[in-house]
């Protein structure tokens, strides 16, 4: 038997084929039972689709490259709850495309920092890291606040994302662009057409301080401000014998 | 394959393989190369068996020790909580003012405070609690929402205009007099001027007798009609000297222009009521109220010690 290597070693196409075979066991065990498995894949209540301004915001995100010195995964250690909060569960970036989990942390983690701070925090951090945080070694992103937010294509994009599952129904497509301007909009309501479509607990106000544009700091902080919310953890409880991992 | 040749100069088998009159040595590998080897397959298989490692169809083994990430903080956690024990209990069964009564007790509140405050109001509190423009400076004896234990107690866990149901200022919001143009530029001028006055300082006389009305219509249903702020909770006092934003003309215009209102997030989803307990401690000590000076001294932070145990 061991010196059936010589066919694999004398035939280049053979060798490859066998190389395929022996790595394709590999992938296929570790990576085929995390689309079958149920308990890898966590469905967990609260969990929905950036709306389209959340999303305009996340592209911001990803187009600064914040992700470069920010992680937004909090490990289940007893040092990252402590301090950032519950730990991140995968469901809670189920619809990321793609994810910011990272791995390095220059700054801190920002799985959870929706809701932590207020918006004008936000608009004054950006502005100048420095003037709420003296020992921050962040670089300013002042003029997110003078560029207007360019959401001539926020339909495509939301297309683009149902097309890699992200479950946005088509009405929610279509109606992407009044979706974006009404979060925005501090006299929208608590019936807004918005809450309709992605629950009532979205955050629908001016997020900038300036109401008369929407601006690429409105869609940054409306990112921020829903990141590690969605799941309400007075209701699920990850420590349960059911969803241990 | 019987007989091996041996190379004359190093004494090693070669494998049998000739490219023109080139033959390969068979090298052994190095023992300890090969045991390490041996050792990690070896170690694999245990590893199967203790912990969780192959998927199947409905599941995945979980191995024998039935070791799982989320079991485990949840028990660190646990085993942090009694750590902190005996402090943590009295302060859940403690009222505030027991708390601050008891030395040893408001001692342990204040170092939970501490560290605590550090990690999350300082960002916008300032390390200190010395705050900033448009951040309250709780050093001081002034106090939109209430500056007694049960007043900050509750401003932390509710928070301010921070969407919570029973939020702080939900229904006192300032307008924005002139961006939504429910004043002229004139009559925002002469208020500023008036304001100006209310605070003992140089103003247009002429102005502020123009605006005396319009504060009366406007402004004093909240600010009251002399100004001292109150007539509900989180109307700042305009004739003292303190001033959230700015006490300069400008900012002064700027503010009844806009109606800035502030928002602190609500801390009930993060922070246990005894934490919450402790924090009120924190604040209202070194807001230098009733607190004792020499408990409050000894645990004052530093801002870069607070979190560092």
């Amino acid at each position: 038997m061991w010196k059936k290597h010589e066919k694999f070693e004398r035939h280049s196409l053979v060798l490859l084929i066998g190389i395929i075979i022996v790595v394709s066991i590999g992938g296929l065990v570790e990576i085929s039972p995390l689309f079958y498995l149920e308990s890898t894949i966590e469905k967990v209540d609260g969990v929905r689709p950036y709306t389209p301004l959340e999303q305009a915001g996340r592209d911001i995100y990803v187009r600064e490259g914040c992700y470069v010195c920010h992680s937004q995964m909090i490990r289940p250690l007893r040092d990252e709850v402590e301090r950032y909060g519950h730990y991140s569960l995968a469901a809670e970036s189920m619809y990321d495309h793609p994810f910011q989990w990272g791995s390095k942390r220059t700054g801190p983690d920002l799985a959870r920092v929706g809701g932590k701070y207020s918006d004008n925090w936000h608009v004054d951090h950006l502005t100048n890291p420095r003037s709420v945080v003296p020992e921050s070694n962040m670089p300013p992103y002042r003029f997110l606040a003078e560029k207007d937010l360019d959401y001539r294509n926020i339909e495509q994009r939301l297309k683009t994302l149902k097309a890699v599952g992200v479950p946005y129904s088509k009405n929610e497509i279509a109606n992407a662009k009044a979706d974006l301007e009404m979060q925005v909009d501090p006299f929208a309501g608590e019936t807004s057409d918005l809450k309709k479509r992605y629950g009532p607990r979205v955050n629908q106000r001016d997020f900038d301080g300036n109401p008369e544009r929407i601006s690429e700091m409105d869609a940054l902080i409306a990112y921020l401000q829903v990141l590690g919310t969605m799941v309400d953890f007075r209701t699920y409880k990850a420590e349960d014998p059911e969803n241990l991992r | 394959m019987s007989e091996r040749e041996r190379d004359q100069h190093t004494g090693t088998e070669t494998t049998g393989h000739e490219w023109d009159g080139i033959k390969e040595l068979d090298t052994p590998l190095p023992r300890w190369w090969l045991w390490v080897f041996y050792g990690s397959i070896a170690f694999a298989i245990v590893y199967w068996v203790l912990m969780p490692a192959w998927p199947g169809i409905t599941g995945y083994t979980h191995g024998m020790l039935g070791k799982s990430d989320r079991a485990a903080v949840t028990g660190e956690l646990a085993k942090l909580e009694s750590i902190r024990g005996a402090g943590l209990v009295k302060l859940k069964s403690a009222s505030l003012e027991q708390i601050e009564s008891d030395p040893q007790l408001q001692t342990y509140a204040m170092q939970v405070g501490a560290s605590v405050f550090g990690d999350n109001c300082a960002t916008c509190h300032g390390a200190g609690g010395g705050g900033g423009k448009g951040y309250p400076n709780l050093r001081d004896d002034v106090w939109l929402w209430g500056g007694t234990l049960e007043d900050i107690q509750h401003t932390i866990t509710v928070g301010v205009r921070s969407g919570h149901p029973g939020a702080r200022g939900g229904d006192t919001i300032m307008p924005a007099f002139g961006r939504d143009q429910l004043l002229t530029d004139a009559q925002i001028n002469d208020l500023t001027e008036y304001v100006m006055a209310l605070s003992h300082r140089k103003a247009d006389r002429a102005a502020v007798a123009r605006a005396a009305q319009t504060f009366a219509d406007q402004c004093s249903a909240c600010h009251g009609p002399d100004g001292t702020g109150g007539a509900k909770p989180g109307a700042p006092n305009l004739t003292d000297a303190e001033w959230l934003y700015g006490s300069d003309r400008q900012t002064i215009h700027d503010q009844i222009w806009n109606g800035r209102n502030g928002v602190m997030p609500t801390w009930e989803a993060r922070f246990s009521p005894e934490t919450i307990k402790a924090l009120a401690v924190y604040v209202h000590a070194n807001a230098g109220g009733d607190a004792e000076p020499a408990a409050a001294a000894v645990s004052r932070p530093s801002a870069g010690a607070v979190s560092g145990k």
